[in-house]
């Protein structure tokens, strides 16, 4: 009998596999990725950092805040939606992850591949948005990336903070309330996460620069301000940061917990 | 060696079990205990062996194979599976078996070679072996022909087929196949039983639930006829034809209650047996077709209409009634 002999397979290496089938398939479906994910933020972009310039109605200098915002959008939404849709497909309907779930490892660590690979996934979107944003709205005043750690480190735990939320929504909320989460969750936390405004700019309705804090959503435009046009109002770095952690913390532990319900009954 | 040993393995679902198929029906206790799908189960299945799972839908077959292949929590009880223990080394049990589901699951955004060769990607092996695996499956397989296309332009048996090339790709021991014939024509079923017959020969341990009598008889060394999650007979398929009352089992449904046509059965010339379940009357006698007319006259007698008749000679199918008091399809 060999089976008592079998070594096991190294999870790192199970970890990579799974990871490049993410990537092959999203890499094959990059069309439609960037439609879904990145067509809000330039139409937002052509509205307020186009059109309205044009008309006047709007300051040029608005740009500077804009992009980082947009930038923000594009990563947040793009690695939310990267793993909540699949996840409520797999699970709700197709049951197709679970090839993935009899694989040699601790099926959490599946859970851990889809955050990484919705990370990913935000990266390319926002990295697709950004040179488009500039095309639309000309130079931008003050656009920097001096601070290339900083920007790694905003980008990398706003998209971990958001794919592990896309993982709590994807497994922990009932398909046919998908629409509902849509309108609901991320269409306010769109509009009120200081995406379109810094939030300096809430001194002038204090309620609202309190109540905005518990949207993540804050603290990635925030952090993106900070990072690529640091001569613009912006949340201290350290609290950004702390808060990025920390939520990336909580929405992992959230989805994990929810992703385990769903794979072992 | 054994390759499944599992000892008073229980499995309890909460209370408002969403999948109601898989637990017992409507348990009379109160909500608060939950739903018993497994209970007290001990199984032991030997190295190269093809054992059958046999019983009705919510016997609790699904529910054994998600335990024995990691995927349902064990509520009470202990489960090993080629040498490793489900609950505390799941993924060594992972490493070793082939799983074949009830409904493919194919993954759709791959062609049929990639499905082959990410799976087996999963199990550590590397590329240009996991391709040269791939290629050689779809070929035992007969679906050759199919290596670049989509999974949607399979048939629904050849998807099945994929699926068993899937569970073989990392080369298990024990392979676990759910209901694996059900919704295929029997064309592909009968070749599907020749592809299990063939890895049998090669001496892979394979277990396979099913509610078809005449497949279970077919293939399987031995059978467990399960329901209600406990175990009601396990022996090789021959030695339970042989337990089986040689009584006919006749069947009447009449248009209402059955019980006074049940009274005057009973009183009939070589009637072992006679129940009434609601408009089904159900008599156990040797003597088979030849007392339908009587039991039509019975019924008729106290104004009941014969809506249907069913004959069973004595078989598994026989057995499972005796045993259950109900039919298994």
């Amino acid at each position: 009998m060999t089976i008592e002999t079998l070594a096991p397979v190294a999870p790192s290496r199970v970890f990579a596999a799974i990871l490049l089938r993410d990537l092959t398939v999203a890499r094959r479906e990059l069309p439609y990725f960037l439609v879904r994910t990145a067509l809000q933020p330039i139409l937002f972009v052509v509205v307020f950092g186009f059109l309205l310039p044009k008309m006047g109605m709007i300051p040029h200098g608005y740009s500077t805040t804009m992009l980082p915002g947009v930038v923000a959008l594009s990563l947040t939404l793009s690695a939310i939606q990267s793993v909540a849709l699949p996840m409520m497909q797999d699970f709700g309907f197709t049951k197709e992850i679970e090839d993935r779930l009899l694989s040699p490892v601790p099926i959490q660590l599946v859970a851990v591949e889809k955050v990484v690979a919705g990370v990913l996934q935000g990266i390319v979107a926002a990295l697709f948005v950004l040179p488009v944003a500039r095309l639309i709205m000309g130079p931008i005043p003050g656009l920097s990336f001096g601070n290339a750690p900083l920007l790694l480190a905003v980008t990398v735990l706003g998209g971990a903070a958001f794919s592990a939320g896309g993982l709590y929504l994807g497994t922990g909320i009932a398909p046919q309330q998908i629409g509902l989460m849509f309108s609901v969750i991320v269409a306010p936390m769109i509009m009120f996460g200081c995406t379109y405004y810094p939030w300096a700019g809430l001194d002038h309705v204090p309620v609202m620069k309190w109540l905005v804090l518990i949207n993540p959503l804050v603290y990635v435009s925030e952090g993106m301000r900070a990072a690529l046009t640091p001569g613009q109002p912006h949340m201290p770095i350290a609290l950004i940061l702390v808060a990025l952690v920390l939520l990336t913390a909580l929405f992992m532990w959230m989805g994990l917990r929810a992703f385990d319900k769903r794979a072992m009954s | 060696m054994n390759a499944i040993e599992t000892r008073a393995l229980r499995k309890v679902y909460p209370a408002p079990a969403v999948k109601k198929r898989r637990g017992a029906p409507a348990p009379p206790a109160p909500p608060s205990s939950g739903i018993v799908a497994i209970d007290s189960l001990d199984l032991t299945v030997a190295d190269g062996e093809f054992f059958g799972v046999l019983g009705p839908n919510g016997a609790g077959k699904t529910t054994l194979i998600g335990i024995l292949t990691t995927r349902v929590r064990i509520t009470a009880g202990e489960a090993v599976v080629a040498g490793a223990n489900v609950a505390t080394q799941p993924a060594g049990v992972r490493r070793r078996i082939g799983v074949v589901p009830q409904r493919p699951n194919p993954d759709r955004s791959l062609s049929v070679i990639e499905n082959l060769v990410f799976h087996a990607t999963y199990f550590g092996i590397a590329r240009a072996e996991a391709t040269r695996r791939g290629h050689e499956l779809l070929e035992r397989l007969g679906i050759a022909d199919k290596v670049n296309a989509k999974v949607d332009q399979l048939s629904g048996g050849q998807q099945q087929r994929l699926m068993i090339a899937r569970a073989l790709t990392h080369d298990p021991s024990v392979i676990f196949l759910d209901e694996p014939t059900v919704g295929l024509d029997p064309q592909a079923r009968l070749s599907l039983w020749e592809i299990l017959r063939e890895l049998h020969r090669q001496g892979k341990t394979i277990v396979m639930s099913t509610h078809y009598m005449e497949e279970a008889d077919q293939l399987c060394d031995r059978l467990a006829i399960i329901d209600q999650g406990k175990l009601l007979a396990l022996d090789t398929p021959v030695a339970l034809k042989a337990q089986a009352p040689g009584d006919t089992v006749v069947e009447v449904t009449f248009d209402d209650d059955a019980s006074v046509a049940a009274d005057v059965a009973r009183a009939m010339d070589g009637v072992s047996k006679a129940e009434a379940r609601g408009p089904l009357l159900r008599v156990f006698s040797k003597r088979g077709g030849e007392l339908i007319p009587a039991l039509i006259d019975a019924g008729e007698a106290h104004g009941r209409v014969v809506r249907d008749i069913h004959l069973s000679r004595p078989s598994l199918e026989t057995l499972f009634i005796t045993l259950t008091g109900r039919k298994l399809t």
